[in-house]
């Protein structure tokens, strides 16, 4: 299996789902991605690891064509996403830390906005079982407003599995989330990869991220530090409490 | 065209969810124009003279507000970002959205008429040109304001930024809705509305055209 952190493919080999090559992003003057090079391929899964503020988030979005990256370019699917970004973006989809609701719109009518986007039905009939999948379908008439976090995040969650996108990228899908919650992500991690889909998964979770995930790599101040096979990753010294550098790389 | 019905839908479900705010705003509206009318005093000839202009001062007071309002909904929960990794085009959010603006400025500049006519004593038999030019100047503010709500819509001070950014730009809009409704209000004996009219008409359609190009660069990275 290819590393996460070579983006090279053999001929002939279908192009992977997610390419990286020299990725750097930056925030005014900091840094938060820097050279990060990694190929995921098609219907596999990784997991992206590192401390708070090590560059995941800006990671997924770079990824998925919400931001640029400054230098270094992405492929998904094999193609440049800024040549066709409703393209790239009819394929990708992100659940980010952000809930991304209508607060004044109630749960059904937040995915239907969503499913009128993707042409998809957005009748209430089409778009109750989205909801009483991740077990909002009781709570479908109420304001988002009216919502607590692991609710949003649920709903999140629904709309995103709306898109049925090829590439998947989850960034912290077990925050704000019950046990139960985190056994419906598990599910649906498990689902998204019965039905070939890429899925990325960026959480601190290590035990339970690497059991789901076959690729894993940990993001240090933007750069690459390890990558590897995800088995491995809970087991690295120094990803919990003191450098990774020194003590996973 | 579809993904443009879709969004101008989500508009209208938006201003409908969240009414409360429109009414608020004509309240402030209609408060300015009372105001105003302090400002002038009790000279009946005066205050319809200047009848025109404190219309306009009030809706575009009130459109930064509406403004701004309008794109508050998107920046909460970061909802436009999610819309904009569906396949949706800037494009079609953007005229939505400005549609929507308009709508409701044009809503806002109707329904200021009657406490200008009960403020000012400024009737006027002319009630059809009167809302067609508010039609046009509400769509001459809704197309740049759009624009320049989604650009300070993530700064702290965006109340402030909004208008400074704004009333610079919207100025030939003000003196041609100001001067045709004055002229539908106090008399055109030379008929000069129609050349305010079509001025306003060419400021619409250059900023219409424009700030839908503009829109995809400001709300993408």
């Amino acid at each position: 299996m290819p590393s996460p952190s070579s983006p090279t493919e053999s001929p002939g080999a279908p192009a992977p789902a997610v390419e990286a090559a020299g990725v750097c992003r930056r925030y005014g003057r900091r840094w938060a991605l820097v050279d990060v090079d990694l190929a995921v391929p098609r219907g596999s899964s990784l997991l992206v690891a590192g401390r708070n503020g090590s560059g995941k988030s800006t990671l997924f979005r770079v990824l998925s064509t919400l931001l640029r990256p400054d230098r270094g370019t992405t492929r998904l699917l094999g193609r440049d996403p800024a040549r066709d970004l409703q393209a790239a973006r009819r394929r990708v989809a992100l659940l980010s830390h952000y809930s991304n609701h209508y607060e004044a719109l109630t749960a059904l009518e937040n995915l239907a906005v969503a499913a009128r986007f993707l042409e998809r039905p957005s009748d209430r009939a089409s778009l109750l079982p989205a909801l009483a999948e991740v077990g909002l379908a009781d709570r479908a008439d109420d304001p988002v407003v009216t919502f607590s976090a692991g609710m949003r995040k649920r709903l999140t969650l629904a709309r995103t599995l709306l898109q049925r996108a090829e590439v998947v990228f989850l960034d912290e899908p077990y925050g704000q989330l019950d046990p139960p919650g985190f056994r419906l992500i598990d599910r649906v991690i498990g689902a998204l990869r019965a039905r070939g889909a890429t899925v990325l998964i960026a959480t601190h979770l290590l035990e339970r991220g690497a059991a789901l995930c076959e690729q894993g790599l940990v993001l240090e101040g933007g750069r690459v530090a390890w990558s590897g096979s995800a088995a491995q990753l809970p087991h690295l010294r120094g990803l919990e409490a003191g450098s990774l550098t020194e003590g996973g790389a | 065209m579809r993904e443009f019905l879709a969004a101008l839908r989500k508009e209208a479900l938006l201003q409908w969810r969240t009414r409360a705010q429109l009414a608020a705003i004509f309240m402030f509206g209609a408060s300015a124009l009372l105001l105003f009318s302090f400002a002038i005093g009790p000279d009946s000839a005066a205050l319809r003279q200047h009848s025109a202009g404190f219309l306009w001062l009030g809706l575009l007071l009130a459109s930064t507000l509406t403004l701004a309002e309008s794109f508050q909904n998107e920046m909460d929960e970061r909802a436009l970002e999610a819309l904009l990794l569906l396949p949706v085009r800037p494009t079609a959010l953007f005229y939505a959205k400005a549609v929507s603006n308009w709508a409701e400025l044009t809503l806002l500049g109707v329904g200021l008429v009657p406490i200008m006519v009960v403020l000012y004593d400024a009737g006027t038999d002319r009630v059809g040109g009167l809302v067609g030019v508010i039609l046009l100047g509400s769509a001459g503010l809704s197309a740049p304001g759009t624009l320049y709500a989604a650009m300070t819509s993530q700064a702290r001070a965006r109340q402030t930024l909004l208008p400074l950014l704004l009333f610079p730009l919207v100025v030939p809009v003000l003196l041609a809705s100001v001067r045709a409704s004055s002229l539908l209000i106090t008399g055109d004996p030379m008929g000069q509305v129609r050349s305010w009219v079509v001025l306003l008409a060419c400021f619409n359609a250059i900023h219409w055209s424009v700030c839908g190009l503009l829109f995809g660069r400001v709300v993408e990275d």
